[in-house]
Protein backbone atom coordinates (compact mmCIF):
# COMPACT_ATOMS: atom_id res chain seq x y z
CA UNK A 1 0.00 0.00 0.00
CA UNK A 2 1.18 3.73 -0.90
CA UNK A 3 0.24 6.23 1.83
CA UNK A 4 -0.69 9.66 0.61
CA UNK A 5 -2.28 12.71 0.98
CA UNK A 6 -4.76 13.28 -1.78
CA UNK A 7 -7.95 15.36 -2.54
CA UNK A 8 -11.06 13.34 -3.72
CA UNK A 9 -9.95 15.28 -7.64
CA UNK A 10 -6.00 14.08 -7.23
CA UNK A 11 -7.73 10.46 -5.50
CA UNK A 12 -9.73 9.96 -8.75
CA UNK A 13 -6.81 10.96 -11.32
CA UNK A 14 -4.56 8.67 -9.66
CA UNK A 15 -7.01 5.46 -9.90
CA UNK A 16 -7.55 6.84 -13.69
CA UNK A 17 -3.72 6.61 -14.11
CA UNK A 18 -3.36 2.70 -12.69
CA UNK A 19 -6.30 1.68 -14.81
CA UNK A 20 -4.71 3.66 -18.19
CA UNK A 21 -8.14 3.58 -20.05
CA UNK A 22 -7.49 3.28 -23.92
CA UNK A 23 -9.79 6.46 -24.17
CA UNK A 24 -10.88 9.65 -22.05
CA UNK A 25 -12.81 12.33 -23.69
CA UNK A 26 -13.59 15.07 -21.44
CA UNK A 27 -14.65 18.85 -21.10
CA UNK A 28 -13.69 20.79 -18.08
CA UNK A 29 -16.24 21.98 -15.34
CA UNK A 30 -15.88 23.25 -11.94
CA UNK A 31 -15.24 21.24 -9.10
CA UNK A 32 -14.42 18.07 -11.62
CA UNK A 33 -11.77 20.00 -13.68
CA UNK A 34 -8.87 18.51 -11.56
CA UNK A 35 -9.49 14.97 -12.30
CA UNK A 36 -9.01 15.00 -16.55
CA UNK A 37 -6.56 18.25 -16.17
CA UNK A 38 -4.13 16.09 -13.59
CA UNK A 39 -4.80 13.01 -15.85
CA UNK A 40 -4.18 15.10 -18.85
CA UNK A 41 -0.59 15.73 -16.76
CA UNK A 42 0.12 12.15 -16.20
CA UNK A 43 -0.26 11.57 -20.33
CA UNK A 44 1.79 14.33 -20.83
CA UNK A 45 4.27 12.51 -18.45
CA UNK A 46 4.05 9.36 -20.57
CA UNK A 47 2.71 7.62 -17.44
CA UNK A 48 -0.21 6.31 -19.08
CA UNK A 49 -0.76 5.69 -23.15
CA UNK A 50 -4.56 6.53 -23.35
CA UNK A 51 -6.19 8.54 -26.13
CA UNK A 52 -7.07 11.48 -24.78
CA UNK A 53 -9.71 13.33 -26.72
CA UNK A 54 -10.18 17.22 -25.81
CA UNK A 55 -13.99 17.77 -27.09
CA UNK A 56 -15.95 20.88 -27.47
CA UNK A 57 -18.60 20.27 -24.91
CA UNK A 58 -20.30 17.05 -22.49
CA UNK A 59 -22.39 16.10 -24.84
CA UNK A 60 -19.41 15.65 -26.97
CA UNK A 61 -17.41 14.02 -24.32
CA UNK A 62 -19.99 11.24 -23.80
CA UNK A 63 -20.57 10.77 -27.45
CA UNK A 64 -16.88 10.28 -28.12
CA UNK A 65 -16.98 7.83 -24.93
CA UNK A 66 -19.93 6.05 -26.24
CA UNK A 67 -18.37 5.25 -29.92
CA UNK A 68 -14.93 4.29 -28.09
CA UNK A 69 -16.46 1.57 -26.21
CA UNK A 70 -18.84 0.32 -28.94
CA UNK A 71 -15.37 -0.42 -30.30
CA UNK A 72 -14.58 -2.24 -27.52
CA UNK A 73 -12.00 0.28 -25.51
CA UNK A 74 -11.71 0.97 -22.00
CA UNK A 75 -13.31 4.22 -21.24
CA UNK A 76 -13.54 6.70 -18.65
CA UNK A 77 -14.56 10.47 -18.07
CA UNK A 78 -15.52 12.79 -15.95
CA UNK A 79 -17.52 15.68 -15.25
CA UNK A 80 -19.70 17.83 -12.97
CA UNK A 81 -23.34 19.00 -12.67
CA UNK A 82 -24.66 21.10 -15.44
CA UNK A 83 -21.61 18.87 -17.37
CA UNK A 84 -23.70 16.02 -16.86
CA UNK A 85 -26.52 17.68 -17.81
CA UNK A 86 -25.48 17.79 -20.96
CA UNK A 87 -24.83 14.41 -21.32
CA UNK A 88 -28.11 13.53 -20.67
CA UNK A 89 -29.29 12.63 -23.65
CA UNK A 90 -26.43 10.26 -24.41
CA UNK A 91 -26.37 8.42 -20.91
CA UNK A 92 -29.72 6.24 -21.79
CA UNK A 93 -28.30 5.76 -24.95
CA UNK A 94 -24.82 4.28 -23.44
CA UNK A 95 -26.71 1.97 -20.45
CA UNK A 96 -29.25 0.37 -23.59
CA UNK A 97 -25.91 -0.60 -25.62
CA UNK A 98 -24.68 -2.29 -22.42
CA UNK A 99 -21.66 -0.23 -22.76
CA UNK A 100 -19.27 -0.40 -19.70
CA UNK A 101 -18.00 3.34 -19.55
CA UNK A 102 -16.92 4.72 -15.99
CA UNK A 103 -17.65 8.78 -14.96
CA UNK A 104 -15.82 10.47 -12.17
CA UNK A 105 -18.67 12.40 -10.81
CA UNK A 106 -17.86 15.43 -8.71
CA UNK A 107 -21.73 16.37 -7.57
CA UNK A 108 -22.72 20.11 -7.71
CA UNK A 109 -25.88 21.94 -7.98
CA UNK A 110 -27.94 22.33 -11.11
CA UNK A 111 -28.53 25.30 -12.14
CA UNK A 112 -30.47 27.55 -11.19
CA UNK A 113 -29.79 29.91 -9.76
CA UNK A 114 -26.03 29.50 -10.67
CA UNK A 115 -23.65 27.72 -8.24
CA UNK A 116 -20.66 25.75 -8.40
CA UNK A 117 -20.83 24.09 -4.53
CA UNK A 118 -22.23 20.77 -3.67
CA UNK A 119 -25.67 19.15 -3.89
CA UNK A 120 -26.16 15.94 -5.52
CA UNK A 121 -28.60 17.13 -7.63
CA UNK A 122 -27.12 16.48 -10.79
CA UNK A 123 -26.67 12.71 -10.44
CA UNK A 124 -29.99 11.69 -8.81
CA UNK A 125 -31.49 13.35 -11.57
CA UNK A 126 -29.67 10.92 -13.51
CA UNK A 127 -30.70 7.57 -11.51
CA UNK A 128 -33.25 6.63 -13.89
CA UNK A 129 -30.97 6.42 -17.11
CA UNK A 130 -29.63 3.30 -16.36
CA UNK A 131 -26.15 3.63 -15.01
CA UNK A 132 -24.99 2.07 -11.54
CA UNK A 133 -24.31 4.90 -9.19
CA UNK A 134 -21.99 4.71 -6.37
CA UNK A 135 -21.45 7.81 -3.81
CA UNK A 136 -18.04 8.18 -2.19
CA UNK A 137 -18.19 9.28 1.67
CA UNK A 138 -14.67 10.56 1.35
CA UNK A 139 -11.24 10.25 -0.81
CA UNK A 140 -10.73 7.18 0.02
CA UNK A 141 -13.80 5.80 -1.11
CA UNK A 142 -13.69 7.61 -4.34
CA UNK A 143 -10.12 5.91 -5.08
CA UNK A 144 -11.31 2.61 -4.13
CA UNK A 145 -14.68 2.92 -5.86
CA UNK A 146 -13.11 4.22 -9.47
CA UNK A 147 -11.20 0.94 -9.19
CA UNK A 148 -13.83 -1.11 -8.35
CA UNK A 149 -16.25 0.42 -10.74
CA UNK A 150 -14.21 -0.47 -13.73
CA UNK A 151 -14.83 -3.92 -13.00
CA UNK A 152 -18.51 -3.73 -11.91
CA UNK A 153 -19.21 -1.82 -15.51
CA UNK A 154 -17.24 -4.93 -17.23
CA UNK A 155 -18.40 -7.65 -15.53
CA UNK A 156 -22.14 -5.99 -15.90
CA UNK A 157 -21.50 -4.35 -19.24
CA UNK A 158 -23.31 -1.17 -17.71
CA UNK A 159 -22.09 1.94 -17.10
CA UNK A 160 -21.03 3.19 -13.70
CA UNK A 161 -20.79 6.39 -12.04
CA UNK A 162 -18.75 7.41 -8.95
CA UNK A 163 -19.55 10.52 -7.38
CA UNK A 164 -17.63 12.57 -4.76
CA UNK A 165 -18.98 15.99 -2.38
CA UNK A 166 -17.70 18.78 -4.42
CA UNK A 167 -15.23 20.72 -2.52
CA UNK A 168 -15.83 18.78 0.31
CA UNK A 169 -14.32 15.77 -0.91
CA UNK A 170 -13.02 16.76 -4.16
CA UNK A 171 -10.60 19.81 -2.99
CA UNK A 172 -9.89 18.81 0.42
CA UNK A 173 -6.97 16.61 1.04
CA UNK A 174 -7.02 13.26 3.21
CA UNK A 175 -4.47 10.61 4.02
CA UNK A 176 -5.10 7.54 1.57
CA UNK A 177 -3.91 4.42 0.60
CA UNK A 178 -3.37 3.61 -2.79
CA UNK A 179 -2.52 0.34 -4.43
CA UNK A 180 0.59 -0.28 -5.98
CA UNK A 181 -0.03 0.34 -9.88
CA UNK A 182 0.88 -3.28 -10.50
CA UNK A 183 -1.73 -4.43 -7.68
CA UNK A 184 -4.62 -1.95 -9.15
CA UNK A 185 -3.94 -3.18 -12.51
CA UNK A 186 -4.62 -6.99 -11.28
CA UNK A 187 -7.40 -6.33 -9.58
CA UNK A 188 -8.96 -4.42 -12.86
CA UNK A 189 -7.90 -7.46 -15.21
CA UNK A 190 -8.26 -7.22 -18.78
CA UNK A 191 -10.79 -6.01 -20.90
CA UNK A 192 -12.40 -7.90 -24.04
CA UNK A 193 -15.45 -6.61 -25.26
CA UNK A 194 -18.16 -9.39 -26.81
CA UNK A 195 -18.97 -7.62 -30.01
CA UNK A 196 -16.87 -4.91 -31.10
CA UNK A 197 -18.57 -2.88 -33.64
CA UNK A 198 -15.24 -2.52 -35.61
CA UNK A 199 -15.43 -6.50 -36.01
CA UNK A 200 -15.32 -5.91 -39.88
CA UNK A 201 -15.61 -10.03 -40.13
CA UNK A 202 -18.84 -10.01 -38.13
CA UNK A 203 -20.80 -6.86 -38.95
CA UNK A 204 -23.34 -5.59 -36.92
CA UNK A 205 -25.36 -2.48 -36.22
CA UNK A 206 -26.05 -0.47 -32.86
CA UNK A 207 -28.58 2.11 -31.83
CA UNK A 208 -31.00 1.17 -34.85
CA UNK A 209 -34.41 2.78 -34.99
CA UNK A 210 -36.85 0.58 -32.60
CA UNK A 211 -40.36 0.87 -32.32
CA UNK A 212 -43.36 -1.16 -30.65
CA UNK A 213 -42.19 -4.37 -31.58
CA UNK A 214 -38.63 -4.34 -29.48
CA UNK A 215 -37.93 -1.05 -27.43
CA UNK A 216 -40.01 -2.55 -24.79
CA UNK A 217 -38.05 -6.17 -24.75
CA UNK A 218 -34.55 -3.57 -24.92
CA UNK A 219 -35.74 -1.44 -21.65
CA UNK A 220 -36.63 -4.64 -19.61
CA UNK A 221 -33.55 -5.91 -20.44
CA UNK A 222 -31.62 -3.05 -19.38
CA UNK A 223 -33.98 -2.56 -16.34
CA UNK A 224 -32.81 -6.39 -15.39
CA UNK A 225 -29.46 -5.75 -15.74
CA UNK A 226 -29.39 -3.16 -13.63
CA UNK A 227 -31.25 -5.11 -10.96
CA UNK A 228 -28.29 -7.95 -11.50
CA UNK A 229 -25.72 -5.77 -11.29
CA UNK A 230 -26.16 -6.44 -6.75
CA UNK A 231 -24.07 -9.19 -6.75
CA UNK A 232 -21.04 -8.43 -8.86
CA UNK A 233 -20.92 -4.71 -6.73
CA UNK A 234 -20.85 -6.88 -3.92
CA UNK A 235 -17.95 -9.36 -5.00
CA UNK A 236 -16.01 -6.50 -6.43
CA UNK A 237 -16.66 -4.70 -2.95
CA UNK A 238 -16.41 -8.19 -1.13
CA UNK A 239 -12.99 -9.28 -2.92
CA UNK A 240 -11.35 -5.66 -2.79
CA UNK A 241 -11.78 -5.92 1.36
CA UNK A 242 -10.20 -9.18 1.06
CA UNK A 243 -7.49 -8.70 -0.88
CA UNK A 244 -6.90 -4.84 1.00
CA UNK A 245 -8.56 -4.44 3.79
CA UNK A 246 -11.13 -2.59 3.02
CA UNK A 247 -14.38 -4.25 2.43
CA UNK A 248 -17.68 -2.62 0.54
CA UNK A 249 -21.17 -3.11 0.10
CA UNK A 250 -24.92 -1.60 -1.53
CA UNK A 251 -24.99 -0.20 2.46
CA UNK A 252 -23.07 0.57 5.19
CA UNK A 253 -25.16 0.30 8.57
CA UNK A 254 -22.76 2.18 11.66
CA UNK A 255 -24.17 1.32 15.06
CA UNK A 256 -27.28 0.18 14.04
CA UNK A 257 -27.56 -3.28 15.70
CA UNK A 258 -30.18 -1.32 19.09
CA UNK A 259 -30.21 1.90 16.99
CA UNK A 260 -33.49 3.46 17.39
CA UNK A 261 -33.11 7.23 16.10
CA UNK A 262 -31.73 6.67 12.72
CA UNK A 263 -29.98 8.81 9.99
CA UNK A 264 -30.14 7.30 6.36
CA UNK A 265 -27.70 9.79 4.14
CA UNK A 266 -25.29 9.56 1.06
CA UNK A 267 -21.89 10.43 0.50
CA UNK A 268 -19.70 13.02 2.61
CA UNK A 269 -22.89 13.87 5.51
CA UNK A 270 -21.87 10.21 6.69
CA UNK A 271 -18.42 11.31 7.71
CA UNK A 272 -20.46 14.24 9.67
CA UNK A 273 -23.09 12.00 11.08
CA UNK A 274 -20.71 9.13 11.86
CA UNK A 275 -18.74 11.77 14.67
CA UNK A 276 -22.22 12.75 16.18
CA UNK A 277 -23.28 9.29 16.14
CA UNK A 278 -20.04 8.43 18.51
CA UNK A 279 -20.51 11.60 20.30
CA UNK A 280 -23.94 10.35 21.29
CA UNK A 281 -23.65 6.75 22.09
CA UNK A 282 -21.17 7.95 24.61
CA UNK A 283 -24.04 9.19 26.18
CA UNK A 284 -25.67 6.59 26.05
CA UNK A 285 -28.06 7.59 23.25
CA UNK A 286 -29.11 4.62 20.79
CA UNK A 287 -28.75 6.03 17.21
CA UNK A 288 -26.86 5.05 14.28
CA UNK A 289 -26.64 5.85 10.50
CA UNK A 290 -27.25 4.02 7.63
CA UNK A 291 -25.16 5.00 4.99
CA UNK A 292 -26.34 4.62 1.15
CA UNK A 293 -23.38 3.90 -1.23
CA UNK A 294 -25.10 2.43 -4.14
CA UNK A 295 -28.40 4.47 -5.34
CA UNK A 296 -28.46 2.31 -8.08
CA UNK A 297 -29.24 -0.27 -8.34
CA UNK A 298 -31.45 0.45 -5.41
CA UNK A 299 -30.97 -1.82 -2.43
CA UNK A 300 -34.39 -1.77 -1.32
CA UNK A 301 -34.69 -5.15 0.39
CA UNK A 302 -31.09 -4.18 2.42
CA UNK A 303 -32.33 -0.92 3.21
CA UNK A 304 -35.45 -2.55 4.71
CA UNK A 305 -34.46 -5.01 6.57
CA UNK A 306 -31.48 -2.49 8.58
CA UNK A 307 -33.95 -0.17 9.26
CA UNK A 308 -36.83 -2.88 10.28
CA UNK A 309 -35.77 -2.32 14.13
CA UNK A 310 -35.16 1.42 14.10
CA UNK A 311 -38.01 3.61 15.78
CA UNK A 312 -38.04 6.50 14.18
CA UNK A 313 -35.72 7.25 11.26
CA UNK A 314 -34.39 10.68 9.11
CA UNK A 315 -33.91 10.60 5.50
CA UNK A 316 -31.48 12.88 4.54
CA UNK A 317 -31.99 14.12 0.90
CA UNK A 318 -29.16 16.22 -0.50
CA UNK A 319 -31.92 17.40 -3.38
CA UNK A 320 -34.99 18.45 -3.43
CA UNK A 321 -37.97 16.95 -5.86
CA UNK A 322 -40.04 19.35 -6.52
CA UNK A 323 -43.22 17.55 -5.06
CA UNK A 324 -44.67 17.77 -1.54
CA UNK A 325 -44.09 14.05 -0.91
CA UNK A 326 -40.69 14.74 -0.47
CA UNK A 327 -36.85 13.98 -2.11
CA UNK A 328 -36.14 10.91 -4.14
CA UNK A 329 -33.89 9.82 -1.38
CA UNK A 330 -36.53 9.80 0.65
CA UNK A 331 -39.70 8.60 -1.32
CA UNK A 332 -37.39 5.46 -2.33
CA UNK A 333 -37.04 4.47 1.52
CA UNK A 334 -39.51 5.08 1.95
CA UNK A 335 -41.18 2.64 -0.63
CA UNK A 336 -38.78 0.11 0.49
CA UNK A 337 -40.03 0.11 3.47
CA UNK A 338 -43.89 -0.01 2.93
CA UNK A 339 -44.51 -3.93 2.69
CA UNK A 340 -42.32 -4.88 5.96
CA UNK A 341 -44.82 -5.76 8.83
CA UNK A 342 -41.78 -3.76 11.18
CA UNK A 343 -41.97 0.00 10.27
CA UNK A 344 -39.98 2.84 12.00
CA UNK A 345 -41.91 6.40 11.78
CA UNK A 346 -40.05 7.87 8.76
CA UNK A 347 -39.50 11.73 7.61
CA UNK A 348 -37.34 13.69 5.40
CA UNK A 349 -35.20 16.11 6.02
CA UNK A 350 -33.71 18.21 2.87
CA UNK A 351 -30.57 19.82 3.26
CA UNK A 352 -27.39 21.55 2.23
CA UNK A 353 -28.73 22.63 -1.28
CA UNK A 354 -25.99 24.84 -3.03
CA UNK A 355 -23.37 24.03 -0.72
CA UNK A 356 -24.72 24.97 2.22
CA UNK A 357 -23.00 24.06 5.27
CA UNK A 358 -23.92 20.63 7.21
CA UNK A 359 -22.40 20.54 10.84
CA UNK A 360 -22.13 18.25 13.41
CA UNK A 361 -24.65 20.86 15.32
CA UNK A 362 -27.30 20.40 12.63
CA UNK A 363 -26.84 16.66 12.37
CA UNK A 364 -27.67 16.77 16.39
CA UNK A 365 -30.77 18.54 16.19
CA UNK A 366 -32.09 16.15 13.61
CA UNK A 367 -31.43 13.24 15.69
CA UNK A 368 -32.97 15.44 18.85
CA UNK A 369 -35.83 15.93 16.56
CA UNK A 370 -36.07 12.47 15.85
CA UNK A 371 -37.13 11.61 19.61
CA UNK A 372 -40.34 13.47 19.31
CA UNK A 373 -41.34 12.67 15.67
CA UNK A 374 -44.80 12.52 16.03
CA UNK A 375 -44.52 16.55 16.27
CA UNK A 376 -42.71 16.72 12.73
CA UNK A 377 -43.74 17.14 9.31
CA UNK A 378 -43.21 14.83 6.86
CA UNK A 379 -40.46 17.02 4.25
CA UNK A 380 -38.95 19.37 6.41
CA UNK A 381 -36.04 21.58 5.49
CA UNK A 382 -32.86 21.74 7.33
CA UNK A 383 -30.96 25.14 7.87
CA UNK A 384 -33.00 27.27 5.38
CA UNK A 385 -34.33 30.11 6.60
CA UNK A 386 -38.02 30.96 6.62
CA UNK B 1 -46.24 -9.40 -39.81
CA UNK B 2 -46.21 -12.93 -39.11
CA UNK B 3 -42.49 -13.07 -38.31
CA UNK B 4 -42.31 -14.03 -34.67
CA UNK B 5 -41.03 -11.50 -32.39
CA UNK B 6 -38.08 -12.06 -30.47
CA UNK B 7 -38.16 -12.56 -26.44
CA UNK B 8 -36.14 -10.58 -23.96
CA UNK B 9 -34.51 -14.00 -23.78
CA UNK B 10 -33.83 -14.58 -27.44
CA UNK B 11 -32.73 -11.25 -28.24
CA UNK B 12 -28.93 -10.22 -27.97
CA UNK B 13 -28.34 -7.57 -25.12
CA UNK B 14 -27.44 -4.49 -26.19
CA UNK B 15 -29.42 -3.46 -29.19
CA UNK B 16 -26.78 -5.50 -31.24
CA UNK B 17 -28.51 -6.01 -34.90
CA UNK B 18 -26.95 -7.57 -37.67
CA UNK B 19 -25.26 -4.99 -40.15
CA UNK B 20 -27.57 -3.51 -43.21
CA UNK B 21 -30.72 -3.77 -41.41
CA UNK B 22 -31.20 0.43 -43.33
CA UNK B 23 -31.84 -1.54 -46.83
CA UNK B 24 -35.44 -2.53 -44.68
CA UNK B 25 -35.95 1.18 -44.32
CA UNK B 26 -36.95 3.39 -47.01
CA UNK B 27 -35.99 6.94 -46.49
CA UNK B 28 -36.79 7.82 -50.15
CA UNK B 29 -40.00 9.94 -49.47
CA UNK B 30 -38.35 12.67 -47.32
CA UNK B 31 -36.88 13.57 -50.41
CA UNK B 32 -37.25 17.39 -51.52
CA UNK B 33 -34.56 17.73 -54.07
CA UNK B 34 -33.52 15.01 -56.45
CA UNK B 35 -30.23 14.53 -57.83
CA UNK B 36 -29.96 13.63 -61.39
CA UNK B 37 -27.91 11.48 -63.34
CA UNK B 38 -26.40 11.97 -66.74
CA UNK B 39 -24.73 8.78 -67.58
CA UNK B 40 -22.93 10.95 -71.08
CA UNK B 41 -20.95 12.92 -68.47
CA UNK B 42 -19.98 10.88 -65.74
CA UNK B 43 -16.04 9.92 -65.67
CA UNK B 44 -16.53 7.14 -63.24
CA UNK B 45 -14.74 8.73 -60.36
CA UNK B 46 -16.79 7.39 -58.00
CA UNK B 47 -16.45 10.53 -55.95
CA UNK B 48 -20.60 10.12 -55.27
CA UNK B 49 -20.64 6.68 -54.14
CA UNK B 50 -17.71 7.47 -52.00
CA UNK B 51 -19.72 10.19 -50.39
CA UNK B 52 -23.33 9.30 -50.31
CA UNK B 53 -24.17 8.76 -46.69
CA UNK B 54 -26.95 6.62 -47.58
CA UNK B 55 -25.41 4.20 -49.81
CA UNK B 56 -27.93 5.46 -52.64
CA UNK B 57 -25.78 5.12 -55.58
CA UNK B 58 -26.30 2.48 -57.67
CA UNK B 59 -23.21 0.32 -59.15
CA UNK B 60 -23.86 -1.80 -62.32
CA UNK B 61 -22.53 -5.36 -63.04
CA UNK B 62 -19.26 -4.11 -63.76
CA UNK B 63 -19.31 -2.03 -60.62
CA UNK B 64 -19.74 1.36 -62.74
CA UNK B 65 -21.60 3.92 -61.20
CA UNK B 66 -25.34 3.67 -63.10
CA UNK B 67 -27.85 5.99 -61.28
CA UNK B 68 -29.23 6.68 -58.40
CA UNK B 69 -31.80 4.39 -55.34
CA UNK B 70 -34.67 6.79 -55.24
CA UNK B 71 -36.18 4.54 -52.37
CA UNK B 72 -33.09 5.19 -50.02
CA UNK B 73 -32.32 8.70 -51.13
CA UNK B 74 -32.83 11.82 -49.04
CA UNK B 75 -32.00 14.03 -51.41
CA UNK B 76 -28.84 15.91 -49.69
CA UNK B 77 -26.92 17.09 -52.78
CA UNK B 78 -23.37 15.63 -51.53
CA UNK B 79 -23.09 13.74 -54.33
CA UNK B 80 -23.85 16.36 -56.95
CA UNK B 81 -21.31 19.18 -54.55
CA UNK B 82 -18.53 16.55 -54.88
CA UNK B 83 -19.17 15.44 -58.55
CA UNK B 84 -15.88 16.84 -60.20
CA UNK B 85 -16.92 16.97 -63.56
CA UNK B 86 -16.77 20.20 -65.11
CA UNK B 87 -18.25 22.84 -66.57
CA UNK B 88 -21.98 20.76 -65.98
CA UNK B 89 -21.60 18.29 -63.43
CA UNK B 90 -22.89 14.66 -64.15
CA UNK B 91 -25.11 14.49 -61.13
CA UNK B 92 -27.49 17.64 -60.68
CA UNK B 93 -30.30 18.50 -58.19
CA UNK B 94 -33.67 19.19 -59.55
CA UNK B 95 -36.81 20.41 -56.92
CA UNK B 96 -38.60 17.33 -56.53
CA UNK B 97 -42.48 18.10 -57.83
CA UNK B 98 -45.20 15.54 -57.26
S1 LIG C 1 -28.61 13.27 -52.90
FE1 LIG C 1 -27.53 12.63 -51.07
S2 LIG C 1 -28.57 10.74 -50.52
FE2 LIG C 1 -29.15 11.15 -52.61
S3 LIG C 1 -27.67 10.01 -53.80
FE3 LIG C 1 -26.88 12.08 -53.61
S4 LIG C 1 -25.52 11.95 -51.81
FE4 LIG C 1 -26.82 10.15 -51.77
S1 LIG D 1 -18.84 11.98 -58.90
FE1 LIG D 1 -19.68 12.53 -60.88
S2 LIG D 1 -18.21 11.80 -62.33
FE2 LIG D 1 -17.69 10.86 -60.40
S3 LIG D 1 -18.74 8.90 -60.52
FE3 LIG D 1 -20.12 10.30 -59.50
S4 LIG D 1 -21.40 11.11 -61.12
FE4 LIG D 1 -19.64 10.16 -62.09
Amino acid sequence: MVVAAKTGNEAMAEAMRQINPDVVAAYPITPATEVVMIFAQFLADGLVDTEYIPVESEHSAMSACLGAAAAGARVMTSTSSQGLALMYEILPIVSALRLPIVVCEVNRALSGPINIHCDHSDTIAARDFGWVQIYAENSQEAYDGTLQAVKIAEKTSLPVMVSTDGFIISHCMEKIEMLPDDEAKKFIGEYKMEKSVLDIKNPTTRGALDLQDYYFEHRYQTSEAILNAKNPILEAGEEFGNKYGRKYGLIEEYKMEDAERVIVALGSTCGTTRDVVDELRGKGEKVGLLKIRVFRPFPAQEIATALSNAKSVAVLDRSDSYSGQGSPVYVEVLSALFKNDKKPKIVNYVYGLGGRDINLEDIKSVFENLKKVDQLEEKNYLGVRM
Amino acid sequence: MSKKLLSVKELPKGDVLEAGTAILFETGDWRSDRPIFNKELCIDCKRCWLYCPDMSILLDENKKVSGIDYKHCKGCGICSFECPVKPNKAITMEKEVK
